[in-house]
């Protein structure tokens, strides 16, 4: 468990170094013991391990997605480069916060017991509260983290209390406890169980926002600071499914029929919600945010096909999602502060819409490959890794059988198509502003990065093997 | 192995001229694009006619599922493969007298393009098809909505989600499929194309099939109603993004058909084969009552070539011999004819800049050259005897004919209207009074003649010795035929 330890003295480390006068060390410090932390992650690699009094539990699995959440983190750190010109902005906290919160995303990736889930989630969005509001002038931002504060805190407040009601049925905290007793549903389970099944589902589902437990994800996605809400929409996110997944395979595969129903309900209603939503987005923010909820949409697939394949599944989708999200918000990060004096709308706010993208591909055609790149893997077109997450998650819903789920799926891929083709007419198609956009090195790296690893995997799908 | 080189080479070769850029990039896309048709070239000539696959490779890609890079030519696939590679040079070097903003992105994309074609038509693996079927509809779309016409932005985005949306019924079915495959002892299942064959699926299973993946083809090639995407998009690109279009990427529809929809789903074929049919046969009399009505040559040329495709796709669905193999040898000569039809387009438009029928008039009398070529392109086009449409068209009606005489005779109408508006073009353009903008027309230059040279002597190849092209894709049919006979009966 030497991520968390390493992460939370880091944090405490970062603080102290925000006494410095100079900012600048503030963002190489973080990264490197983002790198270290990653490091020590796989330490254990092939083992498996109970910590702290059997509260936590690592695997190879559970040390995959400790590494995907962490290297999202990595990347949207290296994004935010700004802070440093920045005089109101804070670092050494918002650094602090990220590696606390991903103490608390890693306890949900690895959890045992549903004390140490609720801990989690509780440290993750927390941190996500205070980093929403951080834009303190913005009213946007004001409003979104108030929004996010209340309708959080009462989510988990309906997690807590399934938890409370599953300890009644089962007279257990462990999830392995708690799948025993659930393993034989032939002899009568309380109903308890499965009012605290469902009211546990609600808790996840608001903080990977599903529908109809979405509704804060659009306000919140848009009044963050966009550093931050590529940090919500990938961390939380992964974390988020990782918890579920952990949940649901291990605890409640004996009561599959009854929760799969619900899980695809609420799956097609989220596809065909965000889908239909975001076409009628006229910020690009926005669309994210919509996007995002789709995506949540096809995870849910392969929890509500729960199967043979749905790790792999989980695994792959994640990782493609959130590398393509951080590259489209890094390139938004660029476009919405260098061409902001161009693009003030009449509310006196950054344009974040789709038009403040127009004629990029000219000026920096590097920037507008990368977009590209990205956004033809959410959408899932051939040759990016976003094609073979789809491609793994209608796998299993075809392995279970439930072709119905497939084709909403399929229907909402396609309607995907056109929200995120925007982008790209825009980019090649359309004249804009004749400035080029300066381009750091460490913003190329990264883009170069996530192209790469996007490209690479959807072209040779396989490299991911050796994880499982 | 040469698959392999077939697939890879003009992928380095795009990615070279779009690093190194330079002064000479069409000059040096055409001797990249030449080079690609030697090795198809090679692959043809050295296919040995059996019903085997050949020159392929076989690695692992997802190893755990089962799913592999498999890729080789077989008698279905080899004139394909050889059509991909000698449109590809032309279409390259019917640009040279124009010029295109950024060219290195320009030809690039065009190789990407073909090289994604050639994995489409070589692909063993389900799964791998699906993947460049996609793949080739990125270069394209680019090409056609980067120096595409005034409307092309809302043209060719309805063309993208169109044909992506029929394409995902396609991997619905596919996925299905390789559920369906044995994964015995905890092995993986397979998504070869060959395993797909030996499965045994219930007839309502092979009904849905039979629709997911129709649906995808139907809307490539496309077969009515789905066709509404392509005569606006045919119109609004480039004209060499639509030789590409028409003369090689429409023929991933039809090939689809023979190596998928047949073999996997003979039931389905059975219950929805006669819909098929008679809605190809709607295609063909319907297009061509649109097309005689054209006054744009580009739209009539795109609706010609919608009537002709229509055919090709009916006699597939006659599932005879001869019609399969008319189908195989329309598709090398359509994608010829069609290629020089919108090239006699392009060369009139670029030394006019209209492309209305009733503004054109009278350039033979300057021009004996484009006359001669194009005329010989329109009696490729009609399915005049000896040349090359005719011993396709030939085929395929007889194949349709013998599934069904009144069909046939329907499908037959395709050659009396094809006369009637190709020969209706001809007349407005090049005969009668020149007009304001015709009355200075140049004849073709030495770079445009060599475009029409090399189709010109493939238009009397084929309608003159057929049998080189026939005999290459023979056995592979009449195992493809024997076979589907021995399936669709065991099924019942």
């Amino acid at each position: 468990m030497l991520p968390i330890v390493l992460l939370s003295v880091f944090g405490i480390a970062l603080l102290f170094l925000g006494f410095l006068k100079s900012k600048t060390v503030l963002l190489p410090a973080t990264l490197l013991f983002l790198v270290v932390t990653l490091a020590a992650n796989f330490l254990d690699w092939n083992k498996t391990y109970l910590y702290f009094n059997d509260m936590l539990r690592t695997n190879n699995l559970s040390m995959v997605f400790t590494a995907i959440v962490l290297g999202s983190a990595f990347l949207v750190v290296a994004l935010s480069g700004s802070f440093a010109e920045n005089d109101e902005a804070q670092p050494a906290e918002y650094y602090g916060l990220i590696l606390f919160s991903l103490v608390g995303a890693i306890m949900m990736i690895s959890f045992e017991n549903l004390i140490m889930l609720f801990v989690g989630v509780e440290i993750l969005s927390v941190a996500m509260y205070i980093l929403t509001g951080s834009d303190k002038r913005n009213l946007r931002s004001n409003e979104a983290a108030l929004k996010y504060f209340l309708m959080g805190a009462f989510a988990t407040g309906i997690m807590l209390f399934g938890m409370a009601l599953l300890y009644g049925a089962t007279g257990s905290f462990t999830i392995a406890g708690i799948g025993s007793y659930a393993a034989n549903p032939q002899m009568g389970l309380s109903l308890l169980l499965y009012v605290g099944l469902l009211m546990l589902l609600i808790g996840l589902l608001f903080k990977v926002s599903a529908a109809p437990f979405h509704f804060w994800t659009p306000d919140v996605y848009d009044g963050a600071p966009t550093i931050f809400t590529a940090f919500m929409s990938t961390v939380v996110k992964t974390a988020g499914f990782a918890a579920l997944f952990r949940l649901l395979s291990v605890s409640f595969t004996g009561v599959f029929s009854f929760w799969w129903t619900i899980l695809a309900i609420i799956t097609a209603i989220t596809l065909v919600l965000a889908n239909v939503t975001a076409v009628y987005q006229n910020s690009f923010k926005r669309m994210m945010a919509y996007s995002s909820i789709s995506h949540a949409g096809y995870l849910l697939i392969g929890l509500a096909a729960l199967g043979a394949q749905t790790k792999q599944a989980i695994v792959f989708y994640s990782l493609a999602y959130s590398v393509a999200t951080i590259s489209a918000f890094g390139v938004l990060l660029l476009v919405a502060q260098q061409r902001s004096t161009q693009t003030i709308t009449s509310e006196g706010v950054i344009n974040e819409n789709f038009d403040s993208f127009n004629g990029l591909a000219r000026q920096n055609p590097f920037l507008g490959f990368a977009m590209t790149v990205s956004m033809l893997s959410l959408a899932g077109i051939p040759l990016t890794a976003g094609f073979w997450g789809k491609f793994y998650m209608f796998s299993t819903a075809v392995e279970r059988g439930q072709i119905w789920l497939l084709i909403v799926a399929v229907l909402m891929s396609a309607v995907g198509i056109y929200y995120y083709f925007r982008v790209i007419i825009a980019m090649y198609f359309r004249d804009g502003a004749t400035e080029p956009i300066r381009v750091t090195p460490v913003y190329q790296y990264v883009l170069l990065a996530a192209t790469i690893l996007t490209l690479g995997l959807g072209i040779a799908p396989g490299l991911l093997q050796g994880l499982f | 192995m040469l698959t392999l080189f077939l697939i890879l080479y003009p992928v380095v070769a795009a990615t070279l001229i779009l690093l190194f850029g330079g002064e000479r990039i069409k000059q040096a896309a055409l001797v990249a694009a030449l080079v690609e048709l030697v090795l198809a070239g090679y692959a043809f000539f050295e296919f040995h006619p059996d019903a085997s696959s050949q020159f392929g490779f076989d690695y692992a890609w997802i190893g755990s599922l089962g799913i592999r890079l498999s890729a080789g030519i077989d008698g279905i696939s080899v004139l394909l493969v050889l059509l991909t590679g000698l449109l590809v040079p032309f279409i390259v070097l019917s640009t040279f007298n124009r010029t295109y903003a950024r060219p290195a992105t320009f030809y690039a994309l065009m190789l990407y393009m073909q090289a994604a074609l050639m994995g489409v038509f070589t692909a063993r693996d389900g799964f791998l098809f699906y993947f460049f079927f996609e793949a080739a509809l990125i270069p394209i779309y680019f090409l056609a909505a980067m120096w595409g016409g005034e409307n092309r932005i809302p043209v060719t985005f309805k063309f993208f989600v169109y044909t992506i949306f029929g394409s995902l019924f396609m991997l619905v079915a596919l996925v299905y499929l390789y559920y369906q495959t044995p994964a015995i002892n905890g092995a993986a299942h397979s998504s070869a194309i060959a395993d797909f064959y030996k499965l045994k699926l219930t007839p309502e299973a092979q009904n849905w099939i039979f629709w997911a993946f129709f649906i995808a083809f139907a809307i490539k090639m496309p077969v009515f109603p789905f066709h509404t995407w392509q005569p606006d998009t045919y119109v609004e690109s480039p004209t060499p993004a639509t030789m590409l279009l028409a003369g090689i990427m429409l023929k991933m529809g039809v090939y689809g058909l023979i190596r998928f929809i047949l073999p996997i789903v003979p039931l389905g074929v059975e219950t929805w084969g006669k819909t098929a049919i008679i809605l190809s046969v709607i295609g063909i009399i319907y297009g061509s009552i649109i097309a005689i009505r054209q006054r744009d040559m580009k739209r009539l040329i795109a609706y010609s070539s919608f009537s002709h495709v229509g055919l090709m796709a009916a006699g597939v669905f006659s599932q005879t011999e001869t019609g399969m193999q008319g189908a195989l040898v329309q598709m090398l000569a359509h994608g010829i004819n069609v290629v020089g039809m919108f090239f006699v387009a392009d060369v009139i438009f670029s030394r006019t800049k209209t492309r209305q029928l009733d503004q054109l008039g009278g350039i033979t009398q300057t021009t004996p050259k484009l006359t001669v070529y194009f005329m010989i392109m329109l009696l490729g086009s009609v399915a005049l005897p000896l040349t090359n449409g005719f011993v396709g068209e030939f085929l395929l009606l007889h194949g349709v004919f013998t599934y069904n005489h009144y069909l046939g005779l329907a499908a037959g109408f395709t050659i009396i209207f094809g006369a009637v508006y190709m020969l209706r073009m001809f007349q407005k353009s090049m005969f009668g009074p020149t007009t304001s903008r015709t009355e200075s027309f140049a004849d073709l230059t030495r770079s445009e003649s060599w475009v029409f040279i090399p189709l010109v002597v493939m238009v009397f190849w084929i309608g003159i010795y057929p049998h080189t092209f026939l005999k290459v894709t023979e056995p592979a049919v009449a195992n493809l035929m024997k076979y589907i006979g021995t399936t669709a009966v065991s099924m019942k």
